[in-house]
């Protein structure tokens, strides 16, 4: 079988942003998190929020490193990879990539210093300061990568002259019609991802019996936010699927799965997309109810993917099954955060085990929904690296052969797999080891020489806590 | 746009991007090279907490002079990466490796080893690609059509070896020179006897590459030749500034043989850019020839201007936050 680079290509990409992907978006999150517990216990001056601002700490350091280690990977991946692709897209990708790295990286990185090993050597408004522009920076960088992501599926402000992108207009490729949906739609995710799993974590230790204290009110404030943004995401959801209406139809049309332009569409519920036979089996759909919800008409014309020849159409079934996984699991979100928000004001989320056990089984959740949405968007785009103006099959470097892709195909996979391994066995380590408990002084114990811990360290003598507990 | 050179300026940003991680990565891969040879383990604890709370922001550097370079000089990201195809996931799987090394190692009691080995062949193999890199630079590309079009191993052969040990040399001293100026007692005793042995090798790579470079590339032997006059001086300046080192080293100065290792670095550095000048791809390509749309320069350069002072003064306030001799459970908390 011959190896084919562009195929190799694809899946490594797939692959090491996939990876990347689930830690950033959990960070972001976690980040303005951090920054508001800092905020809450510089305030009150109360022990509560510093140890749930340690202990958040503590799991921000290991994801975060994750996220910078599988981050240097990208900043690569167009040159080695997507050669041809980089040459042509530099005029605009470039710039922006960089605005990314001097406004936001180095934001992050230095600061993050201070944030994990600068707690007693700087003053507490200086340590706060610090927690805000981590905060900040893991905003402005994702501001300037959906930036850069969005230009892909909607290029404006560019010409096209001899295979090379021009930039015409920075405020329209910055800008481009797709930004400002596609960075709400993602903010928002963040902000659920982050909070799903600090009410998961803090929901574990109130059915265990651990840590009540700090636990119930971290519960308490993520439970209220989680209330006010899953519903918001479903709004913001379906204007971010009008504007894909609006400027990649046909993959609008894969994720509903239709196949034929006609006025009057169906929404289709479920079905097994057939390419070959350009249909679906075992279809069950809603009259006219997907015409409504794109066109506001229940006989408005709703786009095919017979709109377009079948080269130029998206792998229909993994975008229409990838969305149908977000969208359920988003509504799963809603149905549990409303419940909590009401366990909450009627006093009694704190005794609903079952509640806060299913919320605790939720964690993986969010990770899963946002790397369908990604699924969504990014293999709805194929096969146009830029939107109706660059193939992918012209994108790939021209020198690399099968092997050279597969070999670091395999490498990526390996390398990763031990990277997240070791990730989630630590932190699995520092969620089992907890907040420091509040009566506790910071006292080391007689006859054990203090050693310098990381700031991800969780207790030496967890387990024999555990057992006492 | 004629008043002003674009190119030129942005030689000048991309070359401060790289000589800044060369420095600043350089000294903690550095730590990281030397780390197996530590006398104990609380000489490797405190050689991993001197840069646990700075490696971060100095990786950075290697993102910028990625992007950079994607902005500015797009033919050298084009053709550099793919030519080192292998090359770069090896440089990239050891920043992996001694990235992950910092969290997990404090974090783990009976695996500690494995995340010994993870920081130090981590930062080994990526102080050797990088240097390879350099080499490959030297040797120049086979580029057809604006791609490259030459071999998957192409980068590697007996010059980029040569260099890639000589940057791994380098970085060696620099992280010895850094522990020392960290560190006090035992460690800093291993430090400063590490570091005079590394600075007589990296002299010796020194020679080697000086003599080696010019002669197996005429163009390179032509600009020294027709420099002949002012050019000398950095072997001269070189020369001085090692004994300098040297010197520091033998009188338990603290931070003047860091200081010594990192100007020595900036002689190397600017030396190879004379050397290669004014290529960008050689043996075809100037930076010119490489360069991305005024324009985008241009859009690139009016933030950058304002933005890396606002960065170097963070990066410094962090350097000064975490400043003077590192101790053992200094980060406590």
């Amino acid at each position: 079988m011959e190896l084919d680079p562009l195929l190799l290509s694809r899946i490594q990409f797939a692959f090491v942003v996939s990876f990347h992907a689930i830690f950033p978006v959990f960070t972001i999150g976690l980040a303005s998190w951090i920054a508001l517990l800092e905020f809450l216990h510089y305030r009150t001056g109360s022990p509560v929020y510093e140890k749930l601002s340690k202990f958040w700490i503590r799991v921000f350091a290991v994801v975060f490193g994750m996220g910078v280690v599988s981050g240097i990977v990208m900043a690569f991946q167009f040159g080695t990879n997507w050669s041809a692709f980089s040459l042509s897209a530099a005029n605009f990708l470039g710039p922006v990539l960089s605005y990314e790295v001097v406004t936001a990286f180095f934001l992050e990185a230095t600061f993050l210093g201070v944030l994990l090993f600068g707690r007693d050597k700087v003053p507490r408004g200086a340590h706060l300061f610090a927690a805000c522009m981590v905060a900040l920076g893991t905003m402005i960088s994702s501001f300037w990568i959906l930036a850069a992501n969005s230009w892909f599926h909607t290029p404006a402000g560019v010409e096209l002259v001899d295979g090379t992108f021009h930039v015409t207009s920075w405020l329209q490729a910055i800008f481009n019609p797709s930004l400002p949906y596609r960075f709400a739609h993602m903010a928002l995710a963040s902000f659920i991802t982050g909070g799903i799993v600090v009410a998961g974590v803090s929901a574990w230790y109130l059915v265990s019996g651990r840590n009540p204290e700090t636990s119930k009110k971290a519960l308490k404030i993520t439970v209220i936010m989680l209330a006010i943004a899953t519903p918001l995401q479903m709004v913001m959801g379906d204007l971010h699927g009008l504007n894909t209406f609006e400027h990649q139809p046909v993959k609008v049309a894969a994720m509903e799965g239709h196949w034929e332009t006609k006025s009057g569409a169906p929404l289709v519920l479920f079905g097994i997309p057939d390419e070959a036979q350009e249909t679906n089996h075992y279809e069950v759909a809603i009259p006219k109810l997907g015409s409504l919800i794109l066109t506001h008409s229940l006989d408005g014309e709703v786009t095919g993917l017979d709109s377009v020849p079948a080269e130029d159409r998206p792998p229909v079934a993994i975008v229409f099954w990838s969305f149908r996984v977000m969208v359920g699991l988003g509504v799963l979100f809603i149905a549990v955060s409303l419940t909590a928000a009401v366990q909450l004001f009627r006093g009694r989320l704190f005794d609903s085990r079952r509640l806060l056990r299913l919320m605790s089984w939720m964690i993986p959740l969010p990770f899963i929904a946002v790397l369908a949405g990604w699924f969504v968007t990014e293999i709805g785009r194929q096969p146009w690296m830029v939107y109706g103006m660059l193939r992918i099959s012209d994108a790939v470097t021209p020198s690399l052969s099968g092997w050279m892709a597969l070999t670091t195909l395999i490498g990526y996979v390996a390398v990763y797999a031990v990277v997240f391994g070791a990730g989630l066995y630590y932190l699995r380590r520092v969620v089992i080891g907890g907040p420091d408990p509040i009566e506790e002084k910071a006292a080391s114990p007689v006859g054990r020489p203090k050693r310098p811990l990381s700031a991800a360290h969780a207790p030496e003598d967890h387990d024999v806590r555990l057992a006492g507990a | 746009m004629e008043l002003i050179d674009l190119t030129l300026i942005w030689i000048g940003i991309i070359g401060l991007g790289m000589f800044m991680y060369v420095l600043m990565d350089g000294f903690d891969l550095g730590v990281g090279i030397l780390f197996p040879f530590a006398p104990d383990d609380q000489s490797r604890d405190l050689m991993m907490m001197s840069v646990a709370p700075v490696w971060d922001g100095n990786e950075t550097w290697l993102i910028l002079a990625g992007a950079g370079l994607l902005a500015a000089f797009p033919l050298v990201y084009a053709v550099f990466l793919p030519a080192l195809y292998l090359g770069v996931f090896l440089l990239l799987a050891g920043l992996i490796f001694r990235g992950i090394a910092f969290e997990f190692r404090f974090k783990s009691n009976k695996n500690r080893r494995w995340w010994d080995r993870s920081f130090s062949i981590g930062s080994t193999v990526a102080a050797f690609a990088q240097g390879a890199v350099v080499g490959a630079y030297i040797q120049g590309f086979e580029v057809v059509d604006r791609q490259y079009a030459g071999g998957a191993f192409d980068w590697l052969s007996l010059f980029t070896v040569m260099t890639g040990l000589g940057v791994v040399t380098g970085y060696a001293l620099l992280g010895a020179t850094w522990t020392v100026m960290k560190t006090e007692g035992e460690t800093q005793t291993w430090a400063t006897r590490v570091s005079k042995r590394l600075l007589i090798a990296v002299f010796a790579f020194f020679i080697v590459v000086s003599l080696w470079t010019p002669l197996a590339k005429p163009h390179v032997m032509q600009t020294w030749l027709d420099g002949m006059q002012w050019l000398w001086i950095f072997p001269l300046l070189t020369t001085l500034v090692s004994l300098w080192v040297w010197r520091g080293l033998k009188r338990g100065h603290q931070a003047t043989p860091f200081i010594g290792s990192m100007l020595l670095f900036g002689l190397f550095y600017v030396g190879l850019l004379i050397s290669m000048w004014p290529y960008a791809v050689p043996p075809d390509f100037t930076f010119w020839d490489a360069a991305s749309d005024p324009g985008s320069q241009l859009f690139l350069l009016l933030g950058m201007l304002f933005l890396i002072p606002i960065v170097l003064m963070y990066t410094a306030f962090n350097y000064w936050v975490f400043r003077g001799k590192v101790r053992l459970g200094a980060y406590d908390h």
